[in-house]
């Protein structure tokens, strides 16, 4: 056997999928899965996992990748910042490609930006720590899982007194953009895959409001191909019963209340603020900002010129965040925007909906395979 | 304590402390009678019968030693490993230092050493060399460029010309090992067992060539993997190369580093291993021969070319699942994922 195999049973896959067909024969409809995590929306490309499912059961994407809904004034505001002699702009390696009005960061830095690839905030702080002549701003951007890393670095940062580490927030959080998305007569979602390791952070409950108040069922699921399967399969079984829950597939590590330290942490530094999702506008409540007391650390703050920020013409991303439309349907997609060439974000990170499509499902069986396309 | 002998900028200079340096580092390390006249231009013997393969490769690698290699060691296989895959039999090559002032004499031995112990083991000579140095901080500890001369026997026939639909894909051992070790290095991640794969494939190719297996064409899957090899074959020959993910072999170690960074091992470099097309025929006299060699223990059939229809991806990976992905060529260095 191969060593792929711990990532995934190919075995209770097939036998997960052999039972969400049965439960879609008891549909009288197709119906809408979306998952807002872009690690699920990488996993089920990677594995194929559309092509297991029944005609009746389509798969879309959600606003589940960071860099896709990080407006375009934000990677603008990076590039300017980056500008300032004597700062040094640090980034997960994503944003290094997305488009801004007039480059992106990997063309500022080619033009002699000091811009720095880290897989981690603490390695930003340790730049800040080694060049205490320098201004270090770590570009913030991530959802619940991601912040309080970011609030680990601010707090040693503290701690240490390293003046010179500062963040530019881009953070968001999942429950608001959901609720958008529910209430948005356009998006028609049947039910929800949940986001798992947001919800290590936040807590089953967090997302309780989604059965609660719109009646659409939903799953905290993992991250392998049996993880996702037993998700739809359990989701479309209670579609079919009519039942509207939020179930806890991935029980061995999220608990209801979530992770109160890590909260406590992200509560520290960073407060509820009304911020703009790419394609979906601004969402009240959905981004974090940094607490007034910790301003000198906030790089959103720093005078800089920013252009008007200019928007892709025809691209499609907003529709495609919201699942409206599949990638193949925007005009730009595998013709003008490409990995390659990307215009929309959506096509940049691995996790973003066009960049899955492209890499994974481009070629099958035609423009999309059952269960996707609209 | 003393502190490290040091490469100073007139250790590039081409005086008293360049000839120190070739003849007390790089000659007794590399010996052979061809660099020892230490002429212009290494005069070589004549050249067996055949047509003549010639080969030049950069290496920059960071970190340049890592588990299983050094830069040294690393730039030497990857030169015979280009004329080994082309079926060309190595005969001698060339080695440039680009140093930076400031290096520890103590690393450029450890380089030294290494591009003399993949000679040896390749069977190969090191005839001809320079060595600069540029100020510090104008590049990274060293840089290594060389050239590699080698012979395609009478009668041998090997490219992506050769690969016809029905052929077997074999590769020599498990995928991903050099890429993953020194991207491990280079986050500091804890890799218990990481080790890269690099070796000098000369061997190996030369025993599956005698073996009279009917090879059509064998490449080296080091930047960008076996599924970046696999789409330059498919663009080369038109035809269309379907991958199957449950017989690919990648050590649990080296997808435990591609999890934690967001890579995919199939795009994960290979620095000693070969990724042969077969005659479908001969697929299982030639993965048995690769089994039998020190160097392809781990050799396995990972897939087949077919045919490719209108509108089809040039590769595909079937799936631990029986679904069908495209495997399409990166757009650029693989980015880590944020989540």
């Amino acid at each position: 056997m191969s060593a792929m195999a711990p990532y995934g049973d190919p075995a209770a896959v097939a036998a997960f999928a052999a039972r969400v067909a049965r439960s879609a024969e008891k549909l009288q409809r197709r119906v809408t899965l979306m998952e807002v995590c872009g690690t699920h929306t990488h996993a089920i490309a990677a594995a194929g996992l559309r092509r297991l499912l029944p005609e009746w059961v389509r798969l879309i994407a959600g606003p589940g990748c960071p860099v896709c809904v990080t407006p375009v004034g934000y990677v603008d505001r990076a590039e300017a910042l980056a500008r300032i002699p004597g700062t040094i702009v640090t980034t997960f390696g994503d944003l290094m490609r997305v488009p801004s009005s007039g480059g992106s960061l990997e063309r500022v830095r080619a033009e002699g930006a000091d811009v720095r690839v880290v897989y981690s905030p603490r390695d930003a702080l340790q730049i800040a720590r080694d060049n205490p002549g320098s201004t270090v701003v770590f570009l913030a951007v991530g959802f619940e899982t991601t912040t309080p890393t970011v609030a680990g670095a601010l707090a040693e940062a503290e701690a240490d007194r390293v003046p010179n580490f500062l963040i530019l927030s881009g953070h968001k959080i999942m429950p608001p953009p959901m609720r958008a998305l529910a209430r948005d007569p356009e998006v028609l979602v049947d039910a929800f895959l949940l986001p798992g390791h947001v919800s290590v952070i936040v807590g089953s409950r967090a997302f309780a409001f989604v059965a609660e108040e719109f009646a659409i069922p939903a799953a905290v699921i993992g991250f392998t191909p049996t993880d996702v399967m037993r998700g739809v399969e359990a989701l479309v079984e209670c579609l079919a019963e009519g039942k509207a829950e939020v179930i806890n597939l991935y029980s061995r590590v999220v608990k209801e209340e979530g992770n109160a330290i890590a909260q406590a942490l992200v509560d520290r530094f960073f407060v509820s603020a009304d911020v703009v999702w790419r394609g979906l506008g601004t969402i009240p409540g959905s981004g974090l900002a940094l607490r007034p007391r910790f301003a000198q650390r906030d790089a959103s703050l720093v005078e800089v010129e920013l252009p008007e920020p200019l928007e892709p013409a025809g691209c499609r991303c907003g529709e495609i965040l919201k699942g409206v439309i599949d990638p193949p349907e925007c005009p730009l997609f595998d013709g003008i925007c490409t990995p390659i060439t990307p215009v929309g974000a959506c096509m940049v990170s691995s996790e973003g909906t066009c960049a899955a499509w492209y890499r994974h499902e481009r070629f099958a069986g035609g423009s999309d395979g059952p269960g996707g396309g609209g | 304590m003393k502190p490290p002998d040091r490469i100073l900028l007139a250790h590039g200079g081409g005086g008293r402390l360049t000839q120190e340096l070739v003849r007390e580092l790089f000659l007794p390390a590399l010996s052979n009678p061809a660099l020892k006249v230490l002429s212009d231009s290494a005069i070589l013997p004549e050249l067996p019968p055949g047509r003549p393969a010639l080969t030049t490769d950069a290496f920059v690698v960071d970190p340049p030693v890592f588990p299983g290699g050094d830069l040294g060691y690393l730039s030497v296989c990857g030169t015979v490993n280009d004329l080994a895959v082309a079926g060309a039999t190595p005969v001698a090559l060339t080695w440039a230092l680009v140093l930076e002032e400031g290096l520890e004499l103590d690393l450029l031995r450890m380089f030294v050493a290494g591009a003399a112990r993949a000679a040896a083991e390749a069977g190969v000579s090191i005839v001809a060399g320079d060595t600069k140095v540029v100020p510090r901080g104008k590049g990274d500890r060293a840089y290594v460029t060389a050239a590699g001369l080698g012979v395609v026997p009478p009668g041998r026939d090997l490219g992506d010309h050769r690969i016809a639909a029905g052929d077997a894909v074999l590769v020599s051992g498990p995928l991903g090992d050099h890429g993953a070790t020194v991207m491990a290095c280079r986050h500091k991640l804890e890799g218990r067992g990481l080790r890269s794969d690099c070796a000098p494939l000369a061997g190996l190719v030369a025993a599956l060539l005698a073996s009279g297996a009917d090879v059509h064409a064998m490449h080296d899957p080091t930047r960008g993997g076996l599924a970046t090899t696999c789409n330059e074959v498919a663009s080369r020959s038109g035809l269309r190369v379907v991958l199957e993910q449950g017989a690919v072999p990648v050590r649990p170690e080296v997808l435990g580093v591609c999890e934690v960074l967001g890579l995919d091992p199939l795009y994960v470099a290979c620095e000693g291993r070969v990724v042969a097309f077969v005659a479908t025929g001969d697929a299982d006299r030639a993965l048995q021969v690769l089994r039998d060699h020190p160097l392809g223990q781990g050799a396995a059939r990972v897939g087949r070319v077919s045919e490719r229809g209108r509108g089809e991806a040039p590769v595909v990976l079937r799936t631990l699942y029986k679904t069908e992905r495209a495997l399409d060529l990166l757009a650029g260095a693989e980015l880590p994922r944020i989540c």
